[in-house]
């Protein structure tokens, strides 16, 4: 049983200039502990099936199936990171790693352990008391990671988390987050606009294409793990990059961009 | 990793000497300016022989207002009651209001329009107005302040607690979080810096609120001091009054500013 099951999904907004399709005939299946990033061009519908996926908006028609069961609202076992770390300002770093857990109500003590765990493993022990305007941008979405995490959830799900930040900083974190996913394993849905930041973490690739958005094509990517940066200049590596640039550029290849 | 804390600390020591640095030198030139200012307001008077009922000098004035001091304390404190009270009033009655603006559509539709009309509404027009309907006394220059101070403080309450990003409401969502868990973690301390903006544009109109009111018909407070003694030929008392005004109005503002470093930390600073 897929942990994510989704047929025949559709989205529709009313706009100024009449309905705007965001998504159309959308089906894919996401595994059990399966990382998958959905990459391509802006409009392509990729943060709107992010959005379907967390229940934090309703599909126009289609099935949405989390652990066989529909989605109707938010489920609670979903950890979400966005491009910005919106961090609270007045909460040292501790307590905003544990916003969630307050919420939900869970273990003091426990979701204490779990945060401070958390911190150590995204190189952030000592910087508990710290408060958020006194980190980097690198730094803010290194707690803003731990945040999502901290209530365990199944599914993590991330909206272009390292779009906002400087090239290495992203490389350095986007190797991060496997390490971490690599001790606790989780379903990731992973949106990005970079093709090599989404082969280089990625089980799955979903390519999607705009006007309306759709999935253009799913590629199965067979790197070893763990993965590391020299990758990138493999044969095998640069076949799958060439796959999705050339169902995101419509069949003209890398050449036209 | 041990040499690195260490560079952190000296950069951030850095950093904190020179603000207070160039701190200080701004306070020394304003001090410096304003004393010649009065140095100059006071060769002016004596050299143009101008009469003091028309404009004091800055030695007459002090030397009224020490003079006069037990009479202007009396009226000072007059004045600051009739702020104080009214200042409180607008806040605990436009933060609640806020925030069932913000959280019913109906209440923003209807109210918010309603606020509008009765801001474009001159004060001082009503002042006379609340005269005849509350009388003398102190209460009529209350609701002059709590008028002036409401909408400013409304107005920056409603923004404060729709700042919230919509990212951050996602992932609240996202938790299931109740409408009074959002409240308390998030949208409250939100609106925090905001709300401070409000107060202090609406502690400055304040004092103006009080004077406005104790112009229009009174037997106390530097409003009323003004009035009289600029009529009885008594400028340097009156215009101790206006000094008197100034220094609570500053005073109060940075009162606010006080209180808003040791509750909002982390509002941005100017």
């Amino acid at each position: 049983m897929s942990k994510i099951h989704i047929e025949g999904l559709h989205k529709a907004y009313a706009s100024s200039g009449g309905r705007v399709i965001a998504l159309e005939n959308v089906n894919v299946g996401i595994k059990q502990n399966e990382f998958v990033t959905l990459v391509g061009p802006s409009g392509c519908g990729k943060s709107t099936l992010l959005k379907l996926i967390g229940a934090l908006i309703r599909p126009s028609r289609g099935k949405l199936l989390f652990d066989g069961k529909p989605i109707t609202e938010p489920t609670r076992d979903v950890g979400i990171v966005f491009q910005e770390a919106v961090l609270l300002q007045w909460r040292n770093v501790l307590d905003n790693v544990l916003l969630p857990a307050e919420i939900l109500g869970l273990d003091k003590a426990q979701s204490r352990a779990r945060a401070m765990h958390l911190l150590q493993l995204v190189g952030l022990a000592g910087f508990e008391k710290r408060y958020p305007r006194e980190l980097s941008g690198g730094m803010q979405q290194r707690v803003s990671i731990c945040r999502a995490l901290v209530h365990n959830p199944s599914l993590l799900l991330m909206d272009e988390p390292f779009a906002a930040l400087d090239a290495m900083t992203r490389e350095e974190l986007g190797f991060e987050l496997l390490r971490i996913w690599d001790t606790d394993k989780k379903t990731v849905v992973f949106v990005t606009h970079n093709i090599t930041e989404a082969i280089l973490l990625a089980d799955r690739v979903v390519a999607m294409t705009p006007r309306p958005g759709r999935i253009a094509k799913i590629v199965e990517i067979d790197l070893p793990r763990p993965r590391t940066i020299d990758m990138e200049f493999t044969a095998q590596f640069k076949s799958y990059s060439d796959q999705i640039r050339e169902v995101i550029y419509h069949g003209s290849g890398a050449s036209k961009r | 990793m041990t040499s690195q804390p260490v560079t952190a600390v000296a950069e951030e020591e850095d950093e904190a000497l020179e603000p207070r640095d160039t701190n200080l030198r701004a306070f020394i030139g304003a001090t410096l300016t304003f004393v010649a200012l009065l140095v100059a307001w006071e060769l002016l008077v004596w050299y143009l022989k101008i009469p003091t009922w028309l404009l004091p000098s800055p030695s007459a004035i002090a030397q009224a207002m020490m003079e006069w001091k037990d009479e202007l304390l009396r009226h000072t404190l007059v004045t600051l009651y009739e702020t104080l009270v009214g200042f409180a009033a607008a806040i605990a009655l436009s933060i609640p209001l806020a925030v069932l603006i913000v959280y019913s559509p109906i209440l923003r539709n209807t109210i918010y329009p309603i606020l509008l009309v009765f801001q474009s509404v001159p004060k001082v027009a009503i002042a006379p107005l609340l005269l005849l309907w509350i009388g003398f006394g102190e209460l009529p220059k209350i609701v002059v302040v709590f008028l002036v101070c409401f909408f400013p403080i409304i107005v920056a309450t409603a923004t404060g607690l729709a700042a919230v990003p919509n990212s951050l409401m996602d992932l609240i969502r996202s938790l299931s979080a109740s409408t009074m868990q959002t409240f308390i973690k998030i949208r409250f301390p939100t609106a925090m810096p905001h709300i401070f903006v409000g107060l202090k544009i609406a502690i400055t109109f304040a004092v103006i609120g009080a004077v406005i009111g104790e112009f229009v018909g009174s037997e106390s407070g530097l409003g009323f001091v003004i009035m009289v003694y600029s009529s009885q030929n008594r400028a340097p008392v009156a215009f101790g009054a206006l000094v008197l005004l100034t220094v609570m109005s500053i005073v109060l503002y940075y009162g606010i500013a006080a209180i808003e470093r040791i509750v909002v930390p982390w509002a941005p600073r100017n």
